[in-house]
């Protein structure tokens, strides 16, 4: 019987180390498949030539050319301002709808929750045209502001959905409470729900902040001529021949974004959230 | 675990997020290229403003800044990528360009819509440098010349790669983008006007034909040649040829210098060459105009004086290496370009080619139709 | 529950009312606006052959070919995302770890240039076809093909997939697995009746995040289709921005919003609590 166990024990070991191998070989071959693309880039930043197809020796050139792009600066900057000021817009906006929303009967709160789903379900191609039809029948002329308007759009119901759920959890008890001992309704507020609901805030911001970096369709159509976000430059670019600087920025970004994650994830944590 | 996850995936964008001004610092070079749509506030720019709009890549390094120099006068540049998209922009006057640089068809339709202004040719004299011959071509979408100057021209012909295609096949007819040796060697370009323009050549028909018959027997024709093609782009062809992925594609005449510079530069063993078929082919011209909700007219002029001064014209040509109308500009350049009849054809090589005219809103729309029945075929 | 605000307050709803306006000015009226456009001629006249043209042959075969990249490609991401979330799962790392993030940080490089990257890796004389040139391996031809454009919506909303899945798959309470195995189940069993059931409103939540931007996208098959290949997203775009007949393209975005209706209905059917979240 001893012998028994310790033939199924090995069996069993050996069955869960093969399991094991062919699990990591699946997790390899995904891996492999969502970072080739990305190698390609960050390859293609080094290539003196400038043609995708040729090799022609290892450069930085790309890479102090980006610092002289002028195009790409403006992208940029107008790319990071549209998401800084879409996200605080919309983050205002939505802790502002949220509360309201929350204080409704339950029909006009259904009414309101539906709204903001739109946004959320449509296609991005049908919001974006939408809007341009707007925009030009309201004759709000096509530029940095339509874009802005359009970000804040998409992402007031990120905030909204963040939120909501914060204010929930709140408890009625506190609020009146601090209302018991004196404070206004005002200050009951900012003292004692807001620190509850911060969170949710907190998230909905960076969300919102993401969701307009990374917008290119809606972008697209309700872009005036001449103004460009990354996504938008890239896109004609795309059309026209990439300049390797493209790929330099994207790697530089793309090394941020490792480096603050491995931060992020080996420096002793503060708050030890569990996992 | 649900919430925990979003706060970690939000703490990871927020950390990734701050990591952007950095970068920006870095990259923080004085915005002087894409100008914000949002600067049309119109007084408080004071006059001495010009809003331009031309094609991406359509102007010699340096040239805006020189004319700005020389003048005083603030340039806003704006880039448009294909004309179908510039005009509703002017048509609409959500942005008041001073100063617009489309093709010839379209200024056509500009004309007849009534948007532009008469250009004061006083204020314009070294409109004299510009040969008389494309003044004349001009009268066929602006008789009388009275709104535009002309800027660049060209032809559509086939590139091919002589590596990839065997001297006995070297194209001279169209009908070398239909043979069946070159299945998926062969590029288009994705533009309707240009690629029907191919069909009515080959079937003989005028290139501004409206006739519905003729549209669907073009239709077919480009229907039939599909399996063969590789892709339809527009400027991606210059990537893609250079990059050997396809022996022969369909290109604006401009691109072959670009082209061959870019070969030459790489050390490719393989030449690309260019050839206005002997059907004919399209010979286009971009010209400058005034739109009627310019505001600031005279510095328009101003410019458009400048960009026909001959030394202007030659550092243009120089880099967007289309050929220049502006005569004293070509005497200026080397006789090796001069004489390259595949950068400036002469009359004989042009005498097929026609130019496109503005067709009316139904026959745009016949040709849109017919255009998306070929690429979702 | 009980406890929350729920009491009305006509000071704190106000606090909805800039929202309200903000979203009829600029989620209602727009979307009135595609219904105005979609139902009228150049004219202004009323008419539905903005919307009939979907029936033209050259639309028609955008919408079913739109649909049924999407629906191969949405199944193709279910069927990889499922197993990677279940081995993740088994590794117990938690929502939050390292491993997790990796396999979302691809997203965080621009998603034109990522699909930029794969048709240089695709193409005739791309990357790939170079490699396997230098090892006498032959070459593959898949650029400007559906198959192509598939693997590119794959590549992009792969993600989308993952995270619901793996959400909901990490709220799973291991005792139900335990029981599950104390009362006989084997491997397969587990996975049938306990795994796939509890994780549908993730799986729901990821099919609309993949199916809907894959049946609308016009980017992929731009990039990877070579031009070749229209979808209805294509058709549409090109309808705005090439065409200018805006008429008919609202009309046959009204269509595809139809499209979108009748998948979010028939999805909502599966995941009745409407927990499916994306996030």
């Amino acid at each position: 019987m001893n012998t028994a166990t310790s033939v199924k024990t090995t069996r069993r070991g050996l069955l869960s180390a093969l399991l094991r191998t062919v699990e990591n070989f699946y997790l390899t071959i995904i891996l492999v498949f969502l970072y080739i693309p990305i190698a390609t880039m960050i390859v293609l930043s080094f290539n003196a030539s400038k043609s995708r197809s040729v090799w022609g020796g290892f450069t930085l050139h790309w890479y102090a050319e980006l610092f002289a792009d002028a195009e790409i600066a403006a992208a940029f900057r107008n790319t990071l301002l549209i998401a800084v000021l879409s996200a605080v817009a919309a983050t205002i906006l939505g802790t502002a709808a949220a509360i309201g929303i929350n204080a409704m009967k339950k029909l006009p709160r259904t009414i309101c929750l539906g709204v903001t789903n739109i946004p959320m379900l449509n296609a991005d191609i049908v919001t974006g045209i939408s809007l341009m039809l707007a925009f030009i029948a309201f004759r709000i002329s096509l530029g940095f502001q339509t874009i802005l308007i359009s970000h804040i759009t998409f992402n007031v119901p990120y905030v909204i959905l963040s939120v909501l759920p914060k204010l929930r959890q709140t408890s009625r008890s506190a609020y009146e409470a601090a209302q018991d001992l004196g404070a206004t309704p005002r200050q009951a507020f900012f003292r004692v729900v807001m620190p509850d609901i911060r969170p949710g805030i907190t998230s909905g911001f960076l969300l919102a902040f993401t969701m307009s970096l990374d917008d290119f369709i809606i972008t697209h159509f309700t872009r005036g001529a001449g103004i460009d976000t990354l996504s938008t430059l890239i896109y004609s670019q795309v059309r026209r021949g990439v300049v390797p600087s493209m790929y330099a920025l994207s790697t530089i970004i793309f090394g941020a974004v490792l480096v603050l994650l491995l931060l992020s994830n080996f420096l002793p944590r503060k708050k030890n959230a569990a996992a | 675990m649900k919430k925990n996850f979003r706060t970690r995936i939000l703490v990871l964008l927020l950390a990734a997020a701050s990591a952007f001004p950095t970068a920006a610092c870095g990259s923080g070079t004085p915005q002087n290229g894409a100008a914000s749509a949002s600067d049309d506030g119109a007084a408080a720019d004071g006059d001495n403003v010009l809003y331009v709009y031309n094609w991406g890549e359509y102007i010699g390094d340096g040239v805006v800044e020189q004319f700005e120099k020389e003048t005083g006068i603030r340039v806003v540049y704006d880039t448009f990528q294909t004309n179908e998209e510039m005009y509703p922009i002017i048509e609409a006057g959500a942005i008041r360009y001073d100063v617009v640089c489309p093709s010839d068809y379209i200024i056509q339709k500009m004309i007849r819509n009534d948007m532009l202004y008469p250009i004061d040719w006083d204020k314009v004299p070294n409109i004299s440098n510009i040969d008389e011959k494309y003044m004349k071509k001009s009268e066929a979408f602006d008789p009388g010349n009275r709104y535009s100057v002309p800027y660049c021209w060209g032809t559509i012909g086939i590139l091919y790669n002589t590596s990839l295609v065997s001297p006995q096949d070297t194209p001279d007819s169209w009908n070398a983008l239909w043979d069946e040796k070159y299945s998926d060697n062969i590029l288009m370009l994705d533009s309707v006007r240009d690629t029907f323009m191919v069909a009515e050549k080959l079937l003989g028909y005028d290139v501004n034909t409206t006739d519905e018959k003729q549209l669907e027997a073009c239709r077919d024709l480009l229907i039939r040649q599909k399996p063969l093609v590789q892709a339809y782009v527009v400027d991606q062809v210059r990537d893609k040829m250079i990059g050997g992925e396809a022996a022969m594609a369909m290109i604006y005449s401009g691109e072959l210098l670009y082209v061959q510079e870019c070969l030459e530069e790489a050390g490719s063993p393989y030449v690309l060459k260019y050839v206005i078929p002997k059907e004919g082919s399209n010979v286009w011209i971009d010209s400058w105009v005034i739109p009627k909700n310019a505001r600031h007219k005279e510095n328009a002029e101003k410019w458009l004086n400048f960009l026909c001064r001959a030394e202007i014209a030659k550092e243009n040509f120089e880099y967007i290496t289309y050929p220049t109308p502006n005569r004293a500009a070509f005497e200026l350049l080397d006789p090796d370009i001069r004489n390259n009849r595949e950068v400036f054809p002469d009359d004989a090589d042009l005498e097929k080619c026609s130019v496109f005219e503005y067709l009316g809103t139904a026959g745009d729309e016949l040709y849109d139709t017919m255009w998306n029945e070929v690429k979702a075929y | 529950m009980k406890t929350t605000m729920t009491i009305p307050s006509p000071g704190r709803k106000a606090l909805a009312f800039p929202y309200i306006l903000w979203m009829i000015g600029f989620t209602i009226i727009p979307l009135a606006l595609i219904f105005v456009f979609g139902l009228t001629d150049r004219n202004g006249a009323f008419t539905l052959a903005n919307v009939a043209a979907i029936a033209r042959p050259d639309h028609a075969k955008a919408l079913s070919r739109a649909l049924l990249l999407s629906l191969v490609s949405t199944v193709i991401c279910l069927l990889l995302a499922f197993p990677l979330c279940m081995i993740l799962r088994g590794r117990r790392l938690g929502t939050g770890s390292f491993v997790v993030f990796i396999f979302i940080l691809p997203m965080w490089m621009n998603f034109l240039l990522r699909t930029f990257a794969w048709q240089t890796l695709l193409e005739k004389k791309g990357v790939i076809n170079g490699i396997l040139g230098a090892m006498h391996l032959g070459s593959i031809r898949i650029i400007n093909t559906p198959e192509a454009m598939i693997f590119g919506m794959v590549y992009n909303f792969l993600p989308f997939m993952v995270l619901p899945i793996y959400n909901t798959l990490c709220k799973i309470d291991d005792s139900l697995i335990d029981a599950a195995h104390d009362l006989g189940a084997d491997f397969f069993q587990t996975l049938l009746r306990v795994f796939v059931p509890l994780c549908v409103p993730g799986i729901v939540s990821g099919i609309t995040m993949v199916f809907v931007p894959a049946l609308t996208t016009f980017v992929i098959s731009d990039i990877l289709g070579g031009g070749k290949i229209l979808l209805i997203g294509n058709v549409i775009e090109g309808e705005f921005t090439r065409s200018s007949n805006w008429n008919l393209g609202a009309g046959l975005s009204l269509v595809l919003m139809v499209f979108i209706l009748i998948s979010m209905a028939a999805l909502s059917f599966f995941d009745k609590n409407g927990e499916g979240t994306a996030f």
